[in-house]
């Protein structure tokens, strides 16, 4: 079995396993949407995935409707091929047009959308922005970070967790 | 991190519980750790009944790791009565299974599941989890209150 940072594991006799590392040309990347109005935010999550080699693929869009657009398929987001459906949606809270709280809404409604993972990133720690994103469906709940270092931390644990350990459902 | 954090771990097999408590030891983890060994168990656990009414003795976890095959209650069924019949949406429910059956994996996030894992199968591997598990959710993810 191959997961997705390129890990082969070969059950030998069970449970016996031995882990071979193949090249990091083999890994695929994980296809995430980020959804943030603010694209210095954006940036610097591009900049850090891009400085730690990170297997995921950054996708991104600047509000609330766009992020709706993105995962429905619609307009300008209907090529599939330039525009991969994510595994996973980083979402901002505080978002011009649509809100991050009306897209995960949107998100647990839509029949080929509910079982997106969805995480939220936002600069709010404020406990009533926590509790109505879990009762919304969030899956998580990440704050934005202060600095480079804290981020690149945060970036990495949720690449191991989500890429390397957490399997998917398939959603398209 | 900050404090002690609750986990609760739904697992029939007691060998796993063992060596799923020495790896969180042994990687130093600020943690303490609940073990109920079917799923009826689990509910009673959340739910407080049954002998579970101690909170101050079985506290409410901020994390729940969830086998799928187990005796009584099977975690599919676990699952939907944490969401549906006891109303506990904020709890994120990691299931840590053998099966990577993709019909499993979805029907598990469709009855609510937050992650879903592939349960490892040397000892590294789970050692390897247990740290990306700390590092993701106890460092970094922001809990709701219960």
């Amino acid at each position: 079995m191959r997961n997705s940072l390129g890990t082969i594991y070969v059950d030998i006799f069970p449970p016996l396993c031995y882990r071979i590392l193949m090249p990091a040309k083999v890994a695929n990347s994980v296809p995430i949407l980020v959804a943030d109005d603010d694209a210095q935010d954006t940036m610097l999550v591009k900049l850090a995935v891009e400085r730690a080699s990170l297997s995921l693929q950054l996708s991104s869009v600047k509000d609330g409707e766009e992020a709706i657009s993105y995962l429905m398929g619609r307009s300008q987001f209907a090529d599939r091929h330039t525009h991969p459906f994510p595994k996973m949606l980083l979402l901002d809270l505080k978002m011009p047009r649509l809100n991050g709280f009306d897209v995960l809404s949107f998100v647990r409604k839509e029949p080929g959308l509910k079982q997106l993972p969805v995480v939220i990133f936002s600069s709010s720690d404020d406990p009533k922005d926590i509790q109505r994103a879990y009762d919304g469906g969030a899956n998580s709940y990440l704050c934005k970070p202060h600095s480079n270092e804290d981020l690149a931390a945060l970036l990495k644990a949720l690449e191991e967790y989500w890429c390397k350990f957490n399997h998917f459902p398939a959603c398209h | 991190m900050k404090k002690t954090e609750h986990i609760l771990l739904a697992k029939d097999n007691e060998d796993y519980a063992l060596l799923f408590r020495r790896a969180l030891k042994s990687a130093q983890i600020d943690a303490s750790l609940d073990v109920v060994h079917d799923g009826q168990e689990a509910v009673n656990y959340l739910a407080g009944t049954d002998g579970y009414g101690d909170r101050d003795k079985h506290p409410f976890p901020k994390l729940l790791l969830l086998d799928l095959r187990m005796p009584r209650m099977d975690g599919f069924e676990v699952l939907s009565a944490i969401r549906q019949r006891l109303g506990f949406t904020r709890l994120p429910v990691i299931v840590l299974t053998h099966s990577d059956n993709p019909a499993d994996v979805r029907r598990a996030y469709e009855l609510g599941a937050t992650s879903y894992f592939r349960k490892p199968d040397s000892l590294e591997g789970l050692d390897e989890m247990i740290h990306v598990l700390h590092a993701y959710w106890l460092k970094f993810n922001h809990f709701p209150e219960p």
